[in-house]
């Protein structure tokens, strides 16, 4: 499952953030938290999606940016888990939080490379919120709240293949949009999918290269078997000539004396 | 009135003086912060916010504490595998610090995590993709085999005909374990932060992180060494000859060399060198941290100012400020926008208090065990007095004052 979202239909209704909140049951009454220097406000522990605004650097267009979890493909969140408590669902593609296995060290947010998932401050065993893609509903076959709110049409959900092929026909078929669908290499590609008609670094899209992050840890991992391996043999090789060179000289001062003495700190 | 007082009660000695009883004011208030802390979470006691989920614990006590407990392998290193035998008279007190700095930081990471009920689940659900896995595994591990190691100078004392000959035979295999995970785990701390390579500023994120990290604990760890030992001198009056130091120094100076070609091989290969000199906080903090933190020290160790105390005091406590601002770096000023986070009264108080912790635990089991040369160290200028009668004095006398 994939969402295309229009940048240029979306009216700012936050049809999609209150659809969320009651899907999600999140609290209505909560202040926002972050918000950011430019007036937006940012995602919370009660914000798994915003609306943010943006004018345009000459101050002459509006545009309305959905901001949630991007879902990637190679999700930094989940493989930086290192209690499994976020994984990507397989079949939906959602990346989704299971709180019971949380042990709360907060590498997620940190590794994020878009800092979407947040922390629940003020709770006295906090957990991780994050979008979720409604999972449940995706599962079942149904849109995600948020889409099935969305009345513009400026959120279109399905088939990640079939929505880029959608996404570079109108690309092309109208020479208003930038040609660029943010999410379709972004650090190894994500299933939420954004076409706008303004550059989207205007629109607070951060510029990440196409490289996903989990590759430089996987890379990393992937040699440390063999070299913890090497390390110790070698370690246990200088260990053992040592003990033979200790036990050689003190038989020869010594003959009768087989006890090697220990000499460790 | 004498302010050193020394009791012996039931064979173990405690030693009382002005700054241990200050030490026992702030671990008192660092227990009353834990509680806090645990009951409440993190909102009274830290100033940890979505934007710096990653606070003064983890900077400070966890990344800091590991990296000056690398004084214990690279100690047992040196003279296990190496074969330096001089460094001998070293190695029981450095083995003694690591293992305080662990079971501290392990006590940092675990007031840090925010479900601490559940710290165990990365045991029986394995997050395998993880770098904080592999840390995480190594840490425990490793923490296990410095105590069992410890505990053969524990059973120096007791337990000696039960237990000691057992642990003796298994020492050189738990010393051989006790070099394998420290070496896997320093240098995965460094892995930790490979997948923040979006975010972290290019002069610290680098693919050598994990040897960068790797080299800077094994020369902290002799800097601390030299530090540890000339605190444990003024102390204790307990004297290591000025060319063993030198020569322990010495070697992490080595080390310390390869860092800084490494570093200077990373910006010609990635051509940052215009992110050094373009006067942000960033790149000054990185003047900084290269500056005092590896270049002078370089020039005090090769320098004929290394022959004296001062010198190589200077050289250890410059490097240990240099590694630890790098670790601060790498989380709060790489990742973090300037100013966006200092440490809360709560986050310090914890700190604090987990330091005087480990100090006191290390005053009272140098007095205990032969750790630093000789079978019980007495601080200086001690007034040895023999019952328990003139503790309760002492204690009500000095609550008088």
């Amino acid at each position: 499952m994939a969402v295309l979202v229009d940048i240029t239909k979306c009216i700012g209704c936050e049809g999609c953030t209150v659809a969320c909140k009651r899907y999600n049951n999140l609290n209505f009454k909560a202040k926002p938290r972050n918000v950011k220097d430019d007036g937006n406000v940012e995602l919370d522990d009660n914000r798994w999606t915003v609306i943010q605004e943006f004018h345009g650097e000459k101050n002459d267009k509006l545009r309305f940016v959905k901001k949630q979890c991007l879902h990637c493909k190679e999700p930094a969140c989940a493989s930086a888990c290192f209690s499994k408590a976020i994984q990507k669902d397989e079949k939906t593609g959602a990346v989704v939080y299971y709180p019971d296995l949380c042990v709360g060290c907060r590498y997620c947010l940190v590794a994020c490379p878009y800092s979407i998932p947040k922390y629940q401050w003020n709770e006295q065993f906090p957990q991780v919120s994050k979008c979720q893609m409604c999972s449940e509903r995706v599962s079942k076959g149904d849109a995600p709240a948020c889409v099935s709110a969305c009345t513009t049409g400026a959120l279109m959900s399905g088939d990640r293949d079939e929505l880029l092929k959608k996404a570079h026909e109108i690309i092309n078929s109208d020479s208003r949009y930038i040609n660029h669908v943010y999410g379709e290499h972004e650090v190894g590609g994500a299933e939420w999918l954004y076409i706008s008609d303004v550059p989207f670094e205007e629109l607070g899209f951060k510029d990440v290269s196409n490289v996903p992050v989990t590759s430089y840890t996987k890379s990393y991992l992937s040699k440390v078997p063999g070299l913890a391996a090497c390390w110790a043999l070698f370690l246990s090789g200088i260990a053992f000539y040592n003990y033979r060179v200790d036990k050689n000289r003190n038989q020869i001062h010594d003959p009768h004396d087989n006890d090697d003495q220990d000499k460790e700190g | 009135m004498k302010v050193y007082k020394c009791f012996r009660i039931l064979g173990w000695d405690f030693t009382i003086t002005p700054v241990r009883f200050v030490l026992t004011g702030l671990v008192a208030l660092m227990v009353a912060t834990v509680v806090l802390r645990l009951l409440t979470g993190f909102q009274y006691v830290t100033n940890l916010t979505d934007e710096t989920p990653w606070g003064m614990w983890i900077a400070f006590d966890v990344m800091c504490g590991v990296a000056l407990a690398g004084g214990g392998y690279s100690t047992a290193l040196l003279v296990s595998i190496f074969q330096y035998k001089e460094f001998h008279v070293v190695a029981r007190g450095a083995l003694l610090t690591s293992l305080l700095g662990y079971i501290l930081v392990m006590a940092g990471l675990f007031l840090d995590i925010g479900q601490w009920f559940n710290f165990w689940r990365p045991f029986v659900s394995w997050g395998y993709t993880s770098v904080l896995f592999e840390v995480f595994w190594c840490i425990s591990i490793y923490t296990t085999v410095l105590s069992i190691e410890f505990f053969e100078i524990i059973t120096e004392r007791i337990l000696r005909k039960k237990l000691h000959r057992y642990i003796v035979k298994i020492l050189p295999v738990l010393v051989v374990i006790g070099l394998i995970f420290p070496v896997m785990h320093q240098s995965s701390l460094g892995g930790l932060f490979l997948i923040m390579k979006e975010r972290m500023f290019p002069l610290w994120w680098s693919e050598f992180l994990p040897l960068y990290f790797l080299l800077s604990s094994f020369f902290i760890g002799s800097a601390m060494v030299t530090i540890e030992t000339t605190l444990a001198k003024t102390a204790y009056g307990h004297e290591i000859p000025h060319n063993i130091m030198l020569k322990l120094t010495r070697v992490g100076a080595g080390m310390m060399f390869v860092y800084l070609l490494l570093k200077l091989y990373d910006l010609f290969e990635k051509h940052e060198w215009n992110y050094v000199f373009q006067g942000t906080l960033q790149s000054n903090m990185y003047c900084v941290e290269m500056l005092f933190g590896i270049l002078i020290p370089l020039v005090i160790i090769v320098s004929p100012l290394s022959k004296k105390r001062g010198g190589l005091l200077t050289y250890a406590t410059l490097t240990v400020f240099g590694v630890i601002l790098n670790r601060l770096n790498c989380v709060f000023t790489s990742m973090y926008e300037s100013g966006s986070y200092f440490p809360g009264i709560g986050e310090i108080i914890v700190s604090v208090g987990l330091i005087s912790m480990g100090v006191l635990i290390y005053c009272f089991l140098v007095e205990n065990f032969n750790i630093i040369g000789n079978e019980r160290a007495v601080q200086v200028k001690i007034d040895k007095d023999k019952d328990i009668k003139n503790l309760i004095w002492a204690l009500l006398r000095t609550k008088r004052r």
